[in-house]
């Protein structure tokens, strides 16, 4: 644990140092110094950034929460059911592949420039990682496994307690991380288009503005949350998964 | 106790049990052994209740079997432990299945941890066991519910030579002192010997030559020439049988 603190804090360092040299070599507004980007951050965060940051945040836990929930039931379904896979596999793994993002204007269009298009977006984009991601680690399950634990009487929901939820966990976490990345840059990219809430907007307005260390401050509440969010689902994992580790 | 008619179980393109009839009486043991894809352990799943035959009959306590079986432990070769489950978990596992108050579950695990000398390992998970440890877990988890009939799907096949011995010793002094049957598929002769009252060879899903063990339960077993005489003569019953 106290190792990770350390490593948590070189890589903060370094990054900063990064910045910093970037900020004196380039010489030019556009990278402001760490030091004064900071300072805006925190001036400007409880009356500005704040609001962008939860907007933000909403949208993205709202696509997280229910790719999830929709995500891990199907694949679920598909991993346990060989029938059901047989016809819906192929879909799935026909879509996976094509870059989603394109259809933000379709999703504009269909679902209006609100919320709703944004979160679809997202949606659409990472829950089939999931699917994909909870299907393998299922199928993957040997077929002993399922008879030791149906031989103690289980029954289909004991089963999916005991066996199949527990047994995901590991990946579905993994994928999880990977979806907070891949969202936050879709929502990014999301904002940018017919709102005027949310850090990608505050980041781009910012920008239009030249207010180039408001910009920064936004590129650091943007990471900051995605590493909150990252951090969030390692502690998740810790606490769930501690099995993992010793093996 | 157990009584098998006409058994016969098809997986999709071949037949796995071909007519198998057998009688186990109670608190009796019974080794199955026989070459891989014999059919020996689809035997065992089919009176788990784990399979259904496609058609015939099998009897357990005078009662057709048709579902898993209350009162039938199964130990399969791979442990069949779940990893995210600690020692004492996984032991307590089909006492919490079957609704037992929670008190009587951690004494009965307690109990059962002791007496399987394992209670040190009860905070561990199973990837950090030995597999005869793991091994004793399983044997544990069908225990603490006080089964009588006993299944076990080649419960030595992934231990070392020494391992072997001290679990087959450890089920036998379990039969002893329990009022078990139980059944156990090896492809071990040595194992089917010192383990089977009663031996049965199978072959291509049929059973060949049942054999009765009078050495069985002796003291020191392993020690007389008569067990190694026995040992022979399931062998050379093996090998004609494939041969034919």
């Amino acid at each position: 644990m106290k190792k990770n603190k350390y490593n948590e804090l070189y890589g903060g360092i370094v990054v900063i140092l990064f910045w910093y040299f970037l900020h004196l070599f380039i010489k030019t507004n556009i990278i402001p110094a760490p030091y004064k980007t900071i300072k805006n951050f925190f001036e400007i965060f409880l009356s500005t950034l704040s609001i962008h940051l939860l907007v933000s945040l909403g949208r993205l836990l709202i696509a997280i929460g229910f790719s999830l929930l929709l995500g891990t039931s199907l694949g679920i379904i598909l991993g346990l059911n060989k029938n059901i896979d047989k016809f819906i596999k192929p879909i799935i793994y026909t879509i996976y592949p094509i870059p989603k993002v394109a259809f933000l204007p379709i999703f504009m269009v269909l679902f209006g420039l609100g919320n709703l298009s944004k979160i679809i977006l997202i949606i659409f984009i990472i829950i089939f990682q999931i699917i994909v991601t909870v299907r393998g680690a299922v199928v993957s399950l040997s077929k002993e496994l399922f008879y030791s634990v149906r031989s103690l009487g289980m029954n289909k929901f004991e089963i999916l307690k005991h066996l199949v939820i527990p047994a995901i966990l590991p990946d579905l976490f993994t994928s999880l991380k990977i979806s907070v990345g891949t969202s936050t840059a879709v929502l990014f990219f999301a904002e940018n288009y017919a709102t005027s809430y949310g850090i990608g907007y505050f980041i781009m307005n910012s920008w239009v503005k030249v207010s180039y260390i408001d910009m920064f401050s936004g590129i650091l509440a943007l990471s900051l949350m995605g590493l909150s969010l990252f951090k969030f689902i390692d502690l998740l994992e810790k606490k769930f998964c501690s099995w993992v580790e010793k093996a | 106790m157990i009584e098998i008619e006409s058994l016969r179980i098809n997986y999709e393109n071949e037949t796995a049990l071909k007519s198998i009839d057998l009688s186990i009486e109670k608190n009796n043991s019974c080794a199955v052994i026989g070459p891989s894809g014999c059919g020996k352990t689809t035997l065992i799943y089919a009176l788990a209740g784990l399979i259904k035959p496609d058609s015939g009959l099998v009897e357990i306590s005078g009662e057709k079997l048709t579902e898993i079986r209350e009162d039938t432990g199964v130990i399969l070769q791979d442990y069949g432990l779940l990893p995210w489950k600690s020692v004492a978990e996984n032991v307590a596992l089909g006492l919490k299945i079957r609704n037992r108050k929670n008190n009587i579950i951690k004494q009965r695990t307690k109990e059962i941890l002791k007496e399987l000398k394992i209670y040190e390992y009860r905070e561990k998970y199973p990837t950090e066991l030995s597999g005869g440890q793991k091994q004793r877990v399983a044997i544990g988890r069908s225990l603490a519910l006080k089964v009588d009939l006993l299944l076990l799907d080649e419960p030595s096949s992934s231990l070392d030579a020494l391992s072997k011995e001290k679990l087959q010793d450890l089920i036998l002094r379990i039969y002893k002192d329990r009022s078990l049957t139980f059944i156990l598929v090896t492809h071990n002769i040595e194992e089917a010997v010192f383990l089977g009252q009663k031996i049965i060879i199978m072959n291509d899903g049929k059973i060949q030559h049942r054999l009765d063990n009078p050495y069985f339960g002796e003291v020191n077993l392993r020690n007389k020439m008569e067990f190694y005489k026995k040992c022979l003569e399931v062998r050379n019953l093996m090998d004609a049988g494939v041969s034919q």
